[in-house]
Order: C-alpha cells, then structure tokens, then sequence
C-alpha cells in the first residue's frame, strides 16, 4: 500500500501565529440523523469519544468528533486506524439508514497556534465569524468561509486552532493563513 | 448587511456565509398545468419594498436549505424556519403584522 501524502508536504509559517499543514489524517465522515441514538450510539462506541451536541466537537488525544450538521458527523483518527474504524462503524449501523464514508484523501489539515487573541484575530480575518472569547472557544466547531473557500475550524484547546479545508484549495487557505498570521496586529 | 439565523444548526452569520435561493412557497405546476399556470410558475415573482419570504441555503455552514422572512427595504430579519413547510407559520406572520401594519405579500397578510 502506498504512503499518503499531505497536499503541501508539511508546509509552514512562522509568524505571530505559526500556521502549519498537518500530517495526513484519518477523517470518516458519518450521514444520519444525529437525533436517533442508534447511530450516535454506534459513533460513540467505536470512537471512544461522547457525542458533542450541536455544533460541539469531542478532543481525546489524536480523536475529534464533530457535529457538522444534523444529519452530519465527522471522526477524526490516526491514519493507521481509519481502516478498522470505518469496518466497525459499517458493521455497528448495519440497520440504521446511513452512510459511512472515509474521506482522508479528501481534505487538507492546517494547525494554527500562538497567542490566544492573535489566533483568533487570524482566523476573524478569513471568516465572518465572531471570534471574540464569549462567542467562541474549545469545545465548538464551526462550518464557515475562509474568504472564498469553505471550511471548519475548531479550537482543541486554548491558543491552538486546527482546519480542515478541501484538499483542492490547500494551497490557496495556506496561502490566506500565512498573510493573514504575517499582518500586524490590529486589535492587539 | 444581512444578518441571518440558520434554523438548522443555529449559526447566527452575515449573508455571504449563505446563498439566497429565490422567491418561497412557489407551488410548482408541471405537465397537465394550463399554460397560465405553468408560466406563473416559470417567471412570475414578487418584487416587493418591505416584507418578502424567500428560501436561503447555508452554503458554506451545515449545507442546509431554510425559509426566511425579511424587509428587503431595511433588511430587519423577521424570522427563519424550516424548510418542510408550504406556508409562513402563524406565530411569524402574527410578529410581522406587529412590526409592519397593513403588510401584505401574495396571499399572505
Ligand atoms: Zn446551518
């Protein structure tokens, strides 16, 4: 079997924030009605982690899951174990109406860290999300714009963002990351 | 700018989050339709100043297809809800008639 290969072969900037794309990942994505315990359940088993409720994400080690819509959930994994997951979650919803599919290939990771404000000043130039503290923080995810590419973001703890892109715009949101990490501050 | 809340996931965002979907509560007219009908169907629309009804989508959120209910004059967002439906609710239209007396749109006032 071959060895997967990042979209940008680990590309990084080092800046007020340092913006780097991550390794290659496990990433399985779950359709189903996120309101039938049945297909949580499932989740949950075979994840180790609890289901987040909505727009919430789980963090344990290497493992996310998220909800990304109602009808949506994406585990995130250790490449290695995507394999026997994905087999595990099939066999566990087998009479459930749902769809497990892996999508590692599909996506490009970016991981963003550095003071708190500055990385969430970064990440409130791409968006038009509220990134102020109360708003939101760990524990949350969010679907959103990245100036013009789709994208999700979550914070899996204080001063580190993690971002998931379609792998057909790598370049492009590594490229907008690392201008928008080089910019002075402007409400520092 | 508008600012709209997805009835499905709960994100509060402006518009360019979104992708505006046209006119709501059409009621489609396919074969056996007279032809008065079907081009009703086809090409008639409301345009009005104030109140409208439209169907918007969370492109770039959870994907999801919504109703809302706005005034394209000063862009006050009455309400959004559910996609699964053929009508306004009536705790909206009742909130609508509170903010604008005397509003109508289509059927609806
Ligand atoms: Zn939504």
């Amino acid at each position: 079997m071959s060895e997967p290969v990042s979209a940008l072969g680990g590309a990084k900037t080092e800046a007020l924030v340092t913006v780097e794309e991550m390794a290659p990942r496990g990433m399985i994505v779950l359709r189903g009605k996120l309101d039938d315990t049945a297909i949580t359940g499932a989740l949950e088993k075979v994840s180790g982690l609890a289901m987040p409720g909505q727009r919430g994400i789980t963090v344990d080690g290497a493992r996310r899951l998220a909800w990304m819509s109602p009808d949506e959930a994406m585990l995130i994994l250790p490449r290695g174990d995507v394999s026997g997951a994905q087999a595990d979650l099939t066999a566990a919803l087998a009479g459930a109406h749902a769809l497990v599919a892996d999508l590692s290939d599909a996506r490009a990771s970016f991981r963003l860290s550095g003071e708190d404000a500055a990385l969430r000043e970064v990440l409130a130039r791409l968006s038009p999300v509220d990134m102020h503290q109360t708003a939101f923080g760990p524990g949350m995810v969010r679907r959103t714009r990245l100036a013009q590419v789709a994208g999700a973001f979550w914070m899996p703890e204080v001063g580190v963002a993690e971002l998931v892109t379609f792998r057909s715009v790598a370049q492009y949101a590594f490229d907008l990351l690392s201008v928008a990490a080089r910019s002075p501050r402007v409400f520092a | 700018m508008l600012i709209l809340t997805c009835p499905c996931c709960g994100v509060t965002a402006e518009e360019t989050e979104f992708h505006g979907g046209g006119e709501a509560h059409l009621k489609r007219e396919g074969p056996g339709s007279d032809d008065a009908a079907f081009e009703g169907y086809l090409f008639h629309r409301e345009n009005p100043r104030g109140v409208h009804f439209e169907r918007w989508r969370h492109v770039y959120g959870c994907g999801k297809w919504f109703h809302a209910a706005r005034d394209t004059g000063t862009l006050e967002v009455f309400g959004t809800y559910s996609a699964q439906t053929t009508e306004p609710p009536a705790d909206l239209l009742e909130k609508i008639r509170e903010r604008r007396p005397g509003w109508s749109w289509r059927e609806f006032s």
